[in-house]
């Protein structure tokens, strides 16, 4: 599965970056697929990039929602809600896990052998800060003379527009160059920072601050597609908290707000069949592997349990 | 959240966004996002 995944993500990132001819037009895409929101954060500035940023978009139109009001054109960010609502409501926040360029490159980043950490579980409720401050509230309501609103997400934080965005368009657009002053030194220590975070912490971005991931983390558990925990197969050996991308742990709800349905925990880490998936009718997952169980009794149960019980284990019967 | 409301929820969420798609379509938000999309954004870029 995780090589399906890894696939899926490649091709993502390769179809929301489709415009391989910006070497020679030394521009960006300007067809009509640009009408389009792809489903992960990819910067719509990126000299490839083949449709439109969904955050970016966003804001665009929280900051003219004023004059636009005042002129008469209601242009309110439906488009754009509609589509992301479409996606959550299907899947929740799978696009996070197999369709994000940039989720993709934290995970890439992880590999590289260091030393790894945790970071405290109060802080993956910064990304909602981010989402109502950044995306909805200040380029709706911090105007300026003239009444219009700043993208203060991309302008500001976002690291994908900086990689993606700002460095290519430097190299492809000399002139750029002499414009960059302290926002764009602010932006790249921004990216920096991300970077070497990633390398050290599993999706630190996805977690703290993507905006994208937020909005899509609120239909988790009302998506049709859903995640199962099955408390009586459990044996609490914490691989699955172990082994997430996400450094979720499903068995204190499976649906919660940063699971990204990657789909680790079901077909590579529970040996015992107590994670599963279903859809629509559909179920998948929930079978424990001859090959994975085979895996278990290197560590006694006593331990097990005792691990468990560090890691936040509910215990039999806990909440599903 | 017993099962039955469970069930429906994803299908309201569903419909309610192809609903605000659909209204956002029809107003012309495309067009929007279009010009926004196919304007180099010195924001993003950390000049703007």
């Amino acid at each position: 599965m995780e090589v399906l995944r890894r696939w899926v993500q490649a091709l993502a990132t390769v179809l929301s970056n489709g415009y391989v001819m910006f070497p020679f037009t030394k521009t960006i895409y300007q067809g009509r697929l640009k009408a389009f929101c792809v489903p992960g954060l990819n910067c719509y500035s990126c000299p490839a990039a083949a449709g439109a940023c969904p955050i970016g978009a966003l804001q665009n139109f929280f900051a003219f929602l004023q004059v636009g009001w005042r002129q008469g054109t209601y242009l309110t960010g439906f488009y754009v809600i509609g589509f992301l609502g479409l996606l959550g409501g299907f899947v929740g926040r799978m696009p996070c896990a197999w369709l994000c360029p940039f989720g993709l490159l934290q995970e890439l980043l992880y590999r590289i052998p260091s030393p790894k950490k945790e970071i405290p579980p109060f802080l993956s409720w910064g990304k909602y800060g981010f989402l109502l401050f950044f995306v909805i509230l200040f380029p709706l309501f911090l105007l300026d003379e003239f009444g219009y609103g700043i993208t203060w997400f991309c302008k500001f934080v976002c690291p994908a527009g900086t990689l993606e965005a700002g460095l290519p368009l430097m190299g492809l657009q000399p002139g750029l160059r002499e414009l960059a002053g302290a926002l764009f030194s602010l932006k790249v220590s921004i990216l920096v920072a991300v970077v070497a975070a990633a390398v050290i912490v599993r999706r630190p971005f996805c977690r703290v601050v993507c905006p994208l991931g937020a909005f899509y983390s609120l239909f988790n558990r009302g998506s049709l597609f859903r995640m199962a925990y099955h408390p009586d197969r459990c044996i609490h050996c914490g691989a699955c908290s172990r082994n997430c991308p996400m450094g979720v742990a499903p068995y204190l709800g499976p649906n919660g707000k940063d699971c990204i349905r990657c789909l680790k925990c079901v077909y590579q880490s529970c040996p015992a069949g107590a994670l599963s998936w279903e859809c629509a009718g559909l179920k998948g997952g929930g079978r424990p592997s001859e090959e994975k169980v085979g895996e278990v009794p290197q560590v006694a149960h006593g331990d097990q349990l005792q691990a468990g019980a560090v890691q936040g284990f509910p215990g039999k019967g806990g909440g599903q | 959240m017993n099962g039955n409301s469970s069930r429906k929820l994803p299908f309201f969420l569903i419909l309610l966004s192809l609903l605000l798609f659909l209204a956002g379509l029809n107003l012309g938000e495309a067009a929007f996002v279009w010009e926004r999309a196919v304007q180099i954004c010195l924001s993003c870029i950390g000049i703007g």
